[in-house]
């Protein structure tokens, strides 16, 4: 892609629409912050320009080779050598589109709290202690087949104040770019078999169960590390990008 | 049945400490303190946008995250987007980028677009970001003929998406999550 401006960006092909009905809704009064942070008019449609269908390009060269290991990230960072506490984890998979193509060189940034579920964030005031060689932040990007991985700890739950005391299960929020502005997304990975899962209000703005399931990372035994450290796998699917069938464009518009 | 594609993810909240993965300065860990990825550094007339986001009740969203896109100086994308993020500061909301004005982008068969950012809102309380667009007052001319401006079929609420300029090359921006004044959000 290059900076031509226009008739080469502009041609791109389209995104397939966004399904609303599978994303969480804005309004979701079981997650109370939400009904003073929810639109109430409709969102306005409107057709994909060259603005959309473009986006920022990352450069691997601006990731240390730390960056996708939050085990050691912090305390090297600081000037400690110590490795962060708690079951150590790979989390690994694929980012691909909706029609299953690879989504490469893909930037990946994840945030979780420690093992004993606390962030390590200037607002975070729970009671269970921060970890002196733990920070939380990490990130990453896809090779060429759309894979990527990065060892962290098994993040703890924790309460949150919603309907009294609401309890978040084990989660790892991450945030990913794609390859254009349309497909820009972040949600988060839950851990297979948390019973937390069914009950946390912010997993039911979810309606489809086939949706939730998404966010739930495998574990993936075959991919153990030997007496070092287990491993989840979890896909994301962005959304795809139509072909080209004729002019891309339409009268009038 | 239809031909069946693969599901995107589905979306989540950023949080209350999206910072920590986005901003990580932001939320006081002592890593990537150069980071100032508020400021862009492209050729062109510098501007400063700052603003506010705020909920249903008039009170500033303290805990938001933006993300500015937008073209360079002479209209371009693709390896030449620029992109930008900023964090709430948590004692008052205010948030501020200082980027470049961007020049007029094209739209679809080969019509103008008037110049604009466009602008992602992440934060606790939002389940799937909100997209939004900021223009200039002083291009009322370019606006005329927006198609993004003249899809929105309540006249009043284009100006949501208007800026207000605070003096030359300095423009506030506030964002209403909803209310009689909600800003015009985007499904693209």
């Amino acid at each position: 892609m290059t900076a031509t401006p226009s008739s080469a960006s502009a041609a791109l092909p389209d995104f397939m629409r966004r399904d609303r009905a599978w994303h969480p809704p804005a309004f979701a009064p079981g997650y109370k912050t939400t009904v003073l942070r929810s639109p109430k008019c409709a969102l306005l449609s409107l057709d994909q320009g060259p603005g959309e269908k473009t986006g920022p390009v990352f450069q691997a060269s601006m990731l240390h080779e730390l960056d996708n290991d939050l085990v050691s990230n912090y305390a090297a960072a600081t000037g400690s050598k110590g490795l962060a506490i708690g079951e150590r984890i790979i989390v690994h998979g694929r980012v691909t589109d909706e029609c299953g193509r690879p989504v490469p060189r893909t930037l990946l940034e994840v945030w979780q709290a420690n093992a004993g579920g606390r962030y390590r964030h200037k607002k975070d005031t729970y009671l269970a202690p921060l970890d002196p060689n733990f920070g939380g932040c990490g990130r990453t990007m896809t090779d060429e087949n759309g894979r990527y991985f990065f060892r962290t700890v098994k993040p703890g739950a924790y309460p949150w104040p919603n309907h009294g005391s609401d309890w978040r299960p084990a989660h790892i929020h991450f945030s990913v770019f794609g390859e254009a502005f349309a497909q820009r997304l972040i949600s988060q990975l839950y851990f297979e078999g948390d019973p937390l899962i069914p009950l946390c209000p912010i997993v039911n703005t979810i309606k489809d169960a086939a949706a939730i399931e998404r966010l739930v990372a495998k574990l993936d035994m075959g991919e153990q590390r030997p007496f070092d450290a287990l491993v989840y796998r979890f896909d994301i699917v962005l959304r795809g990008r139509q072909q080209t069938f004729f002019e891309n464009k339409r009268e009038g518009m | 049945m239809p031909v069946e594609y693969l599901k995107e993810t589905p979306s989540q909240t950023a949080g209350p400490y999206v910072h920590i993965g986005t901003l990580p300065s932001h939320a006081g860990l002592p890593v990537r303190q150069n980071e100032t990825l508020n400021v862009v550094e492209a050729p062109g007339e510098k501007i400063v946008v700052e603003g506010i986001v705020l909920d249903g009740s008039g009170a500033p969203v303290k805990d938001a995250m933006l993300e500015l896109y937008q073209a360079n100086a002479k209209g371009e994308v693709g390896d030449a987007t620029i992109w930008a993020r900023a964090g709430a500061v948590f004692e008052t909301g205010e948030w501020r980028f200082d980027t470049i004005r961007p020049g007029a982008l094209e739209w679809r068969g080969g019509k103008m677009q008037a110049p604009h950012l466009t602008l992602l809102i992440f934060a606790r309380g939002i389940n799937i970001h909100l997209h939004t667009r900021m223009y200039f007052p002083e291009d009322e001319a370019a606006q005329a003929s927006d198609p993004a401006l003249n899809r929105i079929e309540q006249i009043h609420r284009r100006r949501t998406l208007v800026a207000e300029k605070v003096k030359d090359g300095h423009y506030r921006f506030v964002i209403r999550l909803q209310g009689d004044q909600e800003t015009v959000f985007f499904d693209m």
